[in-house]
């Protein structure tokens, strides 16, 4: 094989040595944090890659490409994609025993900047991310009444009719586009801070602040709930939801595999991205995670676990979430079909109860064949199974509108409400830990930042900015720039920071020096499976990924749907173009991280130039003298 | 004589009261939909308690208060069950107007819908609006206490931790000082023991 290896002098006086880390881990002990046990790490690396995305972007995904064949391709790119990737951030992180902007400038000085992408990306993330635990707290604050305020339409000013839009839409809609984000009819409209939300913002940002005040020994504790109680949510609905008349249906519409999808390219890139998004790789997070384990930590067995909790929570939320869509659709077909059987009672005086679902077409035809003019007259709604089912089901959609309307159909509602955003708060905190690790640790390996200053000040100071900034997604037009950076911010410079950072690895680091370090720290070299996969596989999977997804990224039209009561097709969403400025935000969200990575080696490449003139040659390490404090490595 | 009487009477009373006539409004019951297997059947007596109600919210209006039962003309009784009603004047000549009739109905429709154990959506008047019930604010908003309570929690922890921050840090300050000075002490006593071994010329013993 060719041992394709870029030229890396200086590597070994920028990282310790093998025998060196056992007695670094111990000198670090008490400046460096440290994981209080091993529970703690692997809750905090779930809880990281198990988001919100598993609940509301997988089974959308799953349903609507070809549902039980969707696993294939999934299953399929977790293992090559997935796991390799997981594994490569964990053994480096263990073994460099920094934050990612160190180990990328320990790898070689020029690579800084994939550090610094990391954390850009992280900061845009965070940004929006806390946003969305903003508004799931609103809804969890006013899920402690009964009935929920979600569950009907207000009165208007005379208070004989609901109000106009919430009756021409929905009252869960009305709640959450009206009295939630009293969203605007476009992105330039932007309008003013809502209050009520701004609310939800602080305390969305102090509990992250208190979580994560001294990094991981604050949210060591924390993961201990955050991580769990996702799981016993869910297990709570998945029992309630089974025995909700036509949770069948639903889960039948999501596994029913469709074996045609596979042959669509556009479903192993969904699968593709979504094993990739899914595990928060290239946030830097777990780089910084991993660094805190002790040397010999068995990273290969962590990324499998890992791996394999994240797949099944995603199979396993898919399922509950069907389960609940399948009981909504069918109470929705229901009263469809209770609608039309009422129009036709009255529209012929027949007695209740004898039109049922099962003889209402024959029904029909009779009271056509004997009264056409009026049966003419009557207006019947169509009620298709298959539509319920796939109604806004994915991102915030099926969150904020199709489930709550679930619940409200349920006895005891706001209990079921409750549990429900306390599960979605739970599962985005834990992933704002790593994002927040994602800021804050390259921050502190950059030196930007006095070394006096405490901890708690410099997380204070990030929440504080970052909070700030996200005053953006409390106007009226908030959830448009939500889902602009959704877009945008979290894909594209993703893809390219893993790519770089898996080349790095294999080829400045060098795959021989990686294979050794593993063989230290786990006592065993890594397999022929880890040697393919970070070779050849998973680099090749990652540019495939995002050639594919650039190349549609910027062939499609900027628009974007609007809530426009005003719209002839209302409640139907509209589709607007994007303003043009939108397109220089859209080329700063996404194209600083990807520029930062060659910028920076270009930097680093014309100081290097200058110094070249002057004594480049460092001092060559000498044996240490005794000295009376020990020998301190920063 | 008598029997055509009756028959011009009845014929009045036909004429007066017909789907669609001036003045007549249709109602529709919904029982099996309200009461399930408690539905009870619609006879006649239903419908005297129904003209009844009818009679009774008229005699609430100013100026109607002579309103008797055989006043209202029930007609077109369905088996859905639906039918018409118009509410004659005393002479039973004319049919009182639909606007008094209409605003009799709102006001006790409450008073009727429970007489029939029913609700405003299983026994429909149509073309008389029912006022929607508001719904019950409360003086403060609920989101707001729930509010409250958290951010207060998440106020005193984050004080709790910033001041045991700060109390950890000065203590392990006072005692790395602590460790240094005595460092320096025992590295002084070393010189001097040294020193004075050293001019003594005996071997110490703590080196």
């Amino acid at each position: 094989m060719v041992r394709l290896v870029l030229p890396n002098p200086g590597l070994e006086a920028r990282i310790p040595t093998l025998g060196e880390l056992e007695s670094l881990e111990k000198q670090e002990s008490g400046s460096r944090p440290q994981w209080d046990n091993k529970a703690q790490y692997m809750l905090t690396c779930v809880g990281f890659c198990v988001g919100l995305g598993n609940v509301w972007r997988f089974p959308y995904l799953c349903q609507s490409h070809g549902g039980g064949a969707f696993m294939i391709p999934f299953l399929i790119l977790l293992v090559l994609e997935g796991i390799p990737l997981l594994h490569l951030e964990f053994a480096i992180g263990q073994r460099l025993r920094k934050g990612s902007v160190g180990v990328w400038s320990s790898i070689h000085p020029a690579l800084k900047g994939v550090g610094i992408a990391s954390m850009f990306v992280s900061f845009m993330v965070g940004l929006y991310y806390n946003t969305i635990i903003a508004w799931v707290m609103w809804y969890f604050f006013n899920s402690f009444q009964d009935p929920l305020p979600w569950s009907q339409c207000p009165l208007n000013a005379n208070q004989t009719g609901y109000v106009e839009e919430c009756a021409r839409s929905s009252s869960v809609d009305y709640y959450w586009y009206r009295e939630t984000l009293n969203i605007s009819t476009s992105i330039d409209d932007s309008g003013s801070v809502q209050w009520w939300i701004l609310l939800s913002l602080t305390c969305a940002w102090s509990v992250l602040y208190v979580c994560t005040i001294r990094g991981i020994e604050t949210t060591g504790k924390a993961v201990y709930i955050t991580s769990t109680l996702p799981y016993v949510v869910l297990t709570i609905f998945l029992i309630r939801g089974l025995t909700l008349k036509g949770a069948s249906s639903g889960i039948v519409f999501l596994f029913t595999p469709n074996v045609t999808e596979l042959a669509n390219p556009v479903t192993w890139l969904d699968a593709g991205a979504q094993v990739f998004y899914s595990f928060s790789l290239a946030f830097g997070g777990l780089i910084s995670f991993s660094s805190y384990n002790s040397v010999h930590n068995n990273c290969e067995m962590d990324s499998v676990i890992v791996s394999v909790i994240n797949g099944f929570t995603s199979v396993y939320a898919a399922t509950v979430v069907y389960s609940i869509i399948g009981f909504r659709a069918t109470e929705r077909f229901d009263d469809c079909f209770s609608a039309n059987i009422l129009t036709l009672i009255n529209g012929f005086d027949l007695p209740e109860g004898n039109v049922t679902q099962e003889n209402f077409a024959e029904m029909q035809r009779w009271c056509n064949a004997s009264n056409p003019a009026a049966y003419a007259e009557l207006k019947f709604q169509t009620c298709d199974m298959n539509t319920f089912l796939s109604e806004g089901v994915e991102g915030t959609g099926l969150a904020f509108i199709v489930f709550t309307e679930a619940i409200t159909k349920m006895p005891v509602a706001p209990l079921w409400s409750v549990l429900f955003f306390i599960m979605l708060f739970c599962l985005g905190l834990s992933s704002m830990f790593g994002n927040m690790e994602g800021v804050v640790v390259p921050l502190q390996d950059l030196k930007v930042i006095p070394k006096n200053w405490p901890k708690e000040l410099l997380t204070g100071l990030i929440c504080l900015g970052m909070y700030l900034i996200a005053f953006v997604f409390t106007l009226n037009s908030g959830q448009y720039w939500l889902s602009l950076l959704d877009s945008y911010a979290g894909s594209i410079p993703l893809l390219i920071i893993a790519f770089f950072e898996m080349f790095s690895v294999v080829y400045v680091y060098g795959i021989d020096r990686f294979n050794r370090d593993i063989e230290f720290m786990i006592g065993h070299k890594p397999n022929i499976f880890w040697q393919v996969t970070w070779r050849v596989v998973s680099p090749l999977l990652m540019l495939t990924i995002f050639l594919f997804f650039f190349v549609i990224k910027v062939n499609e039209e900027l628009i974007y749907s609007v809530w426009n009561p005003a719209y002839e097709e209302f409640p139907k969403s509209q589709k607007l173009k994007y303003p043009n400025w939108v397109y220089g935000v859209v080329v700063i969200v996404a194209g600083v991280p990807c520029l930062v990575i060659p910028g920076f080696a270009i930097y680093r490449l014309i100081r290097n130039r200058f110094q070249r003139a002057g004594d480049r040659q460092g001092l060559v390490g000498a044996p240490s003298t005794v000295s009376v404090n020990g020998d301190l490595k920063y | 004589m008598l029997w055509l009487l009756f028959f011009l009477v009845t014929a009045i009373h036909a004429e007066l009261c017909q789907p669609d006539a001036e003045n007549a409004f249709k109602v529709r019951l919904s029982l099996r939909t309200a009461l399930g297997d408690k539905a009870y059947a619609w006879d006649t007596n239903e419908e005297y308690l129904f003209k009844a109600m009818v009679a009774f919210s008229m005699r609430r209006v100013p100026n109607r208060e002579a309103t008797e039962i055989s006043h209202v003309l029930l007609c077109n009784v369905t088996q859905r069950v639906s039918f018409w009603f118009v509410v004659t004047d005393p002479s039973r000549n004319h049919t009182l107007p639909a606007v008094e009739v209409q605003s009799a109905i709102r006001m006790n429709r409450n008073r009727i819908n429970n007489a029939f154990f029913l609700n405003d959506q299983t026994l429909e008047f149509l073309r008389i609006p029912s006022t929607l019930a508001p719904p019950t604010d409360p003086s403060v908003p609920i989101w707001i206490i729930i509010f409250g309570v958290v951010f207060c929690i998440v106020i005193v922890a984050t004080m709790l931790l910033i001041l045991s921050g700060i109390r950890q840090r000065r203590r392990s300050a006072s005692l790395e000082f602590l460790q240094i000075s005595g460092t320096r002490e025992s590295l002084t006593s070393l010189g001097a023991s040294c020193l004075t071994s050293c001019l003594h010329g005996a071997p110490t013993s703590n080196l």
